[in-house]
């Protein structure tokens, strides 16, 4: 059985690796110029924060967290983005009075929020414990104190569905639709 | 030992790198991608929060931190599918995604 | 934690690597026997070693990156198909004690979410190549292996509610009493979902006959034309690798993951096990037997999907996705349906064989009020075991007869055969023995 001091060194360990991860991968969404690059580091951000969730005793999370994020929201990045470049190394530079009063405002504001957490008295400490089934736990919150949320979400779902079909279709299929032109198969 | 402080301390991070990517980016897609980043820093600190705060009676398991962090993804999800649809339709109107060129208040 | 890097760098890393080996070997020999040819049959015997002088052959190769390749995501991208392939290795349950993580309380769910990863290496590969061939299949595969998840979780939904758990450990433990208390014969609705489940296995897996991305006869090679040397080996190891991690899944959830057939590995565990001190000796016996059974049905699985490929030919991506979005998906929401309404009217016996019930006595199930379930079991399973064996039986007499050998024209009308194109073709049909 592992002793419970090499339990917390694994701990620690595991943490600065995935915050590390992410962390890194978030400046470099930020400094990367190719928005390629910025997109697959933005996928490594994502995937550093799964393995946080799975750090955080939410199992469950890190699963919807890679299935959602990685395998759906950034795959709808990476779509968009081959679909609207003119190039593949086009880059847009931002002028350089933008970029020092941008890093100006997102370093106070780092500093304010570092500052406020050091500060503030959190409860600190484990929860009771590392709990063995929450999905189970999921479930029953999903479909019990959390059942109105839950459903309207999936009709918010449906309606985002029709509504991007919609938006995205294209002035082409609408001029043929007018024109009623016989379109074949 | 690893607190709740680490990890706020990197929802901050995370929500900084995600607000500079807002403020420095033309790319339309890019400021998506920030704003993926400010959702991803909400959600750390509520899983952070939901695993180091006491729950009531020591019997029942709270769960209500991941259960607000999985509404924000599916959340998160459904706007990334409309912001894609009005980038494309920009995209198709200006011909570039730079943002700098939406000056107009007509098309 | 030094035991668990341990096992991880000498098990699974090796394992991974044999699982890839053999697949290729498989695949040529396979797809050699289906063609009436013989496949790589000379580097050592039937051709084993084939892959590894293949490896050794590949290593030698020059490095090659395009010209107007990205060379950073160039690089990159076979390492993210690769990882998460490799990483679902982690989760899966070689036998009752032999599982990485036992406590992984989402591990079908964490399965499909580490498999979904692998879409973006494949559209970084096709995106960085610099290649018109390569986006083009990279743009397809995404679209197919994404249209294709939602069938897939379906699937896999209707055999999580059926078994009750997530636990791929516990899904093993339930399904140790005997072929029916297999989860795919529970209830027919579950049936058809393997199926469903096999179909979208595929296409996800960008097997044929769904393999458009790397289409050999249309788009050169695909996502990886531009890829050579050690980088496109590992292409082809992930694609290995992940068809034995779905076979997996389809085994685990479906399939009785390491039991037999007659409940037999589970019934000396739990004897083992429910006493104190269990015999290691013996435990260790009942877990390689375990393993070995699991293994030999994924292997199985990944027969019949090289079988499939060779068999069937390739359609359109239009009719891909038709079969996606207009057969699969509605199928696999009435099949959802189905099995939940089967669960709601039809009693199923909840619980581990051999420890909380026992699976061989009728009377045990009548009496407690489970006829039902256990006459839709063992009718389907009996169903699919006289299916299986109508297979397997007219392989073994095809091989037997001599129809497996290679039909060769005789002398007499090889030439009548190319001088009278027209008339002799029928006088030589009707000569040859066919």
């Amino acid at each position: 059985m592992l002793a419970v001091g090499n339990h917390i060194a694994l701990d620690a360990a595991l943490f600065y690796l995935f915050a590390g991860m992410t962390g890194a991968s978030a400046v470099g969404v930020v400094a990367c110029r190719n928005i390629v690059r910025a997109a697959v580091c933005l996928l490594f951000t994502l995937a550093g924060v799964a393995g946080l969730y799975f750090l955080l005793n939410a199992e469950f999370l890190a699963a919807v967290q890679l299935v959602v994020y990685t395998g759906g929201i950034l795959i709808i990045i990476i779509f968009g983005v081959m679909l609207t470049s003119t190039s593949p190394f086009s880059r847009f530079e931002p002028r350089t009075g933008e970029v020092i009063l941008s890093l100006l405002i997102g370093s106070m504001l780092m500093i304010a929020l570092v500052l406020v957490i050091l500060h503030s008295p959190f409860p600190t400490g484990d929860a009771g414990g590392r709990a063995s089934n929450t999905i189970e736990t999921f479930g029953q919150l999903l479909l019990g104190d959390y059942l109105v949320p839950f459903e309207l979400a999936s009709v918010l779902l449906l309606v985002v569905m029709i509504g991007a079909a919609y938006v995205a279709r294209g002035r082409r299929a609408k001029a043929a639709i007018l024109m009623q032109r016989p379109e074949g198969g | 030992m690893i607190g709740l402080t680490h990890y706020l301390i990197l929802g901050a991070l995370l929500f900084v790198c995600g607000l500079l990517a807002i403020l420095l980016k033309r790319n339309a897609i890019g400021i998506l991608m920030g704003v993926e980043l400010m959702l991803n820093a909400a959600n750390v600190n509520l899983v952070a929060f939901n695993h180091f705060s006491h729950s009531g009676s020591p019997g029942t398991v709270k769960l209500d931190g991941q259960l607000l962090a999985a509404f924000v993804i599916v959340i998160a999800a459904a706007e990334a599918a409309v912001a894609l649809a009005i980038f494309l339709n920009y995209y198709r109107q200006f011909r570039t995604i730079d943002v700098e060129q939406a000056i107009g208040l007509k098309g | 934690m030094l035991l668990h890097i341990a096992i991880a760098v000498f098990f699974f890393i090796p394992f991974t690597s044999v699982i890839g080996m053999l697949g290729i070997w498989g695949e040529r020999r396979i797809a050699a026997r289906i063609q009436s040819r013989l496949g790589p049959n000379r580097v050592g015997y039937f051709g084993l070693l084939q892959s590894l002088a293949d490896g050794i052959k590949v290593i030698s190769k020059e490095d090659l990156i395009p010209a107007g390749a990205d060379r950073v995501l160039f690089r990159l991208a076979p390492y993210l198909t690769f990882v998460p392939v490799f990483a679902a290795y982690a989760a899966l349950p070689f036998g009752p004690d032999l599982s990485f993580e036992p406590r992984l309380s989402a591990g079908v769910f964490w399965l499909l979410a580490i498999l979904s990863v692998e879409v973006i290496g494949v559209i970084l590969a096709g995106w960085s190549s610099n290649n018109k061939w390569s986006m083009y299949g990279a743009m397809r595969e995404a679209c197919q292996m994404v249209c294709y998840e939602i069938p897939l979780g379906i699937s896999i939904i209707i055999g999580v509610m059926t078994a009750g758990t997530l636990n791929l450990l516990q899904l093993g433990n339930l399904q140790g009493g005997g072929i029916h208390t297999w989860i795919v014969f529970r209830n027919p609705f579950v049936f058809t979902a393997f199926i469903v489940y096999f179909v979208a296995s595929l296409a996800s897996n960008k097997r044929a006959p769904f393999d458009l991305p790397e289409s050999e006869s249309e788009l050169v090679a695909g996502y990886h034309t531009e890829y050579s040397g050690m980088r496109f080996t590992l292409f082809f190891f992930a694609e290995y690798a992940a068809m034995f991690v779905v076979a997996a899944i389809q085994s685990i959830l479906f399939l009785g993951a390491w039991n037999d057939p007659l409940g037999l590995i589970g019934y000396e565990h739990h004897r083992l096990t429910a006493i104190g001190q269990p015999h290691a000796l013996a435990l260790l016996i009942v877990n390689l037997a375990a393993a070995g059974i699991f293994i030999l049905k994924c292997m199985t699985l990944m027969l019949v999907q090289m079988w499939v490929r060779w068999t069937f030919p390739r359609p359109r991506i239009d009719q891909v996705l038709y079969v996606c979005i207009k057969v699969l998906l509605p199928l696999a929401f009435v099949l959802l349906l189905g099995a939940a309404l089967w669960q709601l009217f039809v009693p199923e016996r909840a619980g581990v064989p051999w420890m909380d019930y026992q699976p061989w006595n009728v009377s045990n199930w009548v009496h407690n009020g489970f006829g039902g379930a256990w006459i839709t079991q063992m009718v389907l399973a009996i169903i699919a075991m006289c299916g299986v064996s109508v297979i397997v039986g007219w392989i073994i007499y095809a091989f037997a007869s001599g129809r497996t050998d290679h039909q060769r024209l005789s002398e007499a009308t090889a030439i009548p055969h190319t001088i009278h194109l027209h008339t002799g073709l029928a006088a030589s049909a009707a000569s040859t023995n066919r």
